[in-house]
């Protein structure tokens, strides 16, 4: 496999207010992710996830290492255009990341950017909304759709400009739980399917479960890193910095505490109910 | 009450007043403007006033809604009216105190009303007819030779897209904030000017802010999906003129001809 985003020895500190110290956000991260990864980046408020992301693309460049994404430094000034198409971001808030009035030309603005033939903006346009499902929305106004809408269509954005890997910042932090689950069953559709990169920042564990990969931040430092079957189940050692548990993996702990077989890692619901109804 | 702000209000059609390229609307609007500012008397307005008509027929739009449009400027067309009436000279008719009322008045005021209400109508019938985007991109073509001049063309048609695409945002957003400072005994339907004028600052104040953490978000989004500048930028649309447009640039053409003409003879 290879490397789409890697980091070494990252360190950075944001600019520190008036007679405050300066802290380092990011301590030293030494992070590789492979190519059709999917990634899901763990941590409390402030732990430094979405300063890592923001290094994914040059948004933020390194105070201290290096950052490489398909083998580009991101701190080569010339190569920032082909470093952003390769990686796409989406963001936090749906309504400040679309730019346009009708969903097909906020989905075309990355291919216009890129200077892609009409012809070509068009088809690419078509494709990515037939890949988030949103193909019957493409002259609606995006302030009319709900936010699980707004934040695919925000995904779409980002896929017409033909990425080899797509970082959410936390995109689904504003979203209800039906939103939410949109925005995930997309994005683990163009994993599967399309064999896109993901890297999703999180808080919520039940998103930790679908990841090939967890890696769990600290005070800007990667404390854990593993499948999530391995790490979802140390629940003393997230607990210690302030992240929950999924709740089955708290069930089955009660479960085996009372005697009961059961295994810790079945992470979804449905493994779960099969796990204790194989013990009964 | 920030529901009734009718900004650019676009009727979506498919009239051929809808399927006109932008450019040429914004052509014909100013060529409208020009004849009727040409104009002189009832022959040359009656001519002007059938074009209009006529548009407002092809469009589809309905009268009424032309005619809701002109409500907000009511106050200006009647104070134009009074000043044009009491302060044109020439033969007076009526006059008390310091004010005189002259047949020139009469006729200026007139005209001037009806000039301002036909401005106004047929503008609207441009925003109502034409989206937008549409209307951005068609400015941004049109004026497209002035980029040669350093003009900063694409950068005003860009601003004033994202401009649009916020309105409906803020506004959500004031309602928002206005409901929130109300929960907590705010009072805005009270008191004079001055004392509603104050009210309006706990709602002006986060919405600046909010606004200005929008623009540096949105500024982060853009950059990341390769936004430079408008160099080397193509488009998902690109405008392109059809036999309609000749055709009715001609027609309008003709009408701004037709008033000259009949300027020359004072009609």
């Amino acid at each position: 496999m290879t490397e789409i985003i890697q980091t070494k020895q990252l360190v950075f500190a944001y600019p520190a207010e008036e007679g405050a110290a300066a802290v380092n956000a990011l301590d030293g991260v030494d992070l590789t992710i492979e190519q059709g990864s999917f990634t899901v980046i763990l941590g409390h408020n402030g732990s430094g996830k979405s300063t890592l992301a923001k290094h994914m693309n040059a948004v933020l460049l390194p105070g201290g290492g290096t950052v490489w994404v398909d083998g580009m430094d991101t701190k080569d000034e010339s190569l920032l255009l082909e470093i952003r198409r390769q990686v796409g971001m989406v963001f936090q808030n749906p309504d400040n990341q679309i730019v346009a009035n009708v969903v097909e030309e906020d989905v075309a603005f990355g291919p216009e950017n890129l200077g892609v033939p009409t012809e070509e903006i068009q088809e690419r346009v078509g494709a990515a909304l037939r890949t988030v499902g949103m193909d019957a929305f493409s002259l609606h106004a995006p302030h009319k759709l709900s936010g699980g809408q707004k934040q695919r269509i925000a995904i779409a954005g980002v896929i017409a400009m033909e990425p080899a890997c797509i970082v959410m910042d936390e995109s689904t932090a504003m979203l209800d739980p039906c939103g939410r689950r949109e925005v995930l069953d997309t994005v683990r559709r163009l994993n599967r399917v399309k064999g896109m990169t993901i890297v999703l920042i999180t808080h919520h564990m039940d998103e930790a479960a679908m990841a090939d990969r967890v890696v769990v931040m600290d005070s800007g430092r990667v404390v854990m890193d593993g499948p999530p079957r391995e790490i979802l189940v140390r629940m003393e050692d997230l607990r210690a910095i302030g992240l929950d548990v999924p709740h089955t993996v708290e069930l089955l702990r009660g479960l085996r505490e009372d005697g009961f077989d059961v295994p810790l890692s079945a992470l979804s619901v449905e493994e779960c109910a099969q796990a204790i109804i194989k013990s009964l | 009450m920030l529901k009734d702000i009718t900004l650019g209000q676009f009727f979506p059609g498919n009239s051929l007043a809808h399927r006109l390229d932008p450019r040429t609307k914004l052509i014909l609007t100013v060529l409208y403007i020009v004849a009727l500012f040409c104009a002189k008397w009832f022959v040359s307005y009656a001519l002007v006033a059938a074009l209009l008509v006529l548009s407002v027929k092809v469009s589809g739009v309905a009268p009424k809604a032309l005619v809701r449009g002109l409500k907000p400027v009511l106050f200006l067309i009647c104070f134009t009216a009074v000043l044009n009436l009491l302060y044109t000279p020439g033969d007076p008719l009526v006059s008390f105190w310091i004010f005189k009322i002259t047949k020139q008045g009469i006729s200026t005021a007139f005209f001037m009303v009806l000039r301002i209400m036909m401005l106004i109508m047929g503008t609207f019938l441009l925003t109502y007819t034409t989206s937008p985007i549409a209307l951005t991109d068609g400015l941004e073509t049109l004026l497209g030779p002035l980029k040669k001049l350093k003009a900063p063309v694409h950068e005003l048609s860009m601003m004033m897209s994202i401009a649009l695409r916020f309105i409906p945002l803020l506004i959500e957003e004031t309602d928002k904030i206005m409901s929130a400072q109300k929960a907590r005994g705010a009072d805005f339907e009270s008191g004079n000017l001055l004392q509603r004028a104050k009210a309006l600052v706990p709602i002006l104040v986060p919405l600046f802010i909010s606004a200005f953490r929008r623009a540096d978000e949105l500024a982060v989004a853009m950059e990341c999906r390769c936004y430079h500048g408008g160099e080397g930028r193509t488009k998902l649309h690109v405008l392109q003129y059809a036999a309609r447009d000749y055709g009715v640039l001609l027609v309008y053409g003709a009408v701004l001809a037709g008033v000259l003409a009949l300027a020359g003879f004072g009609l």
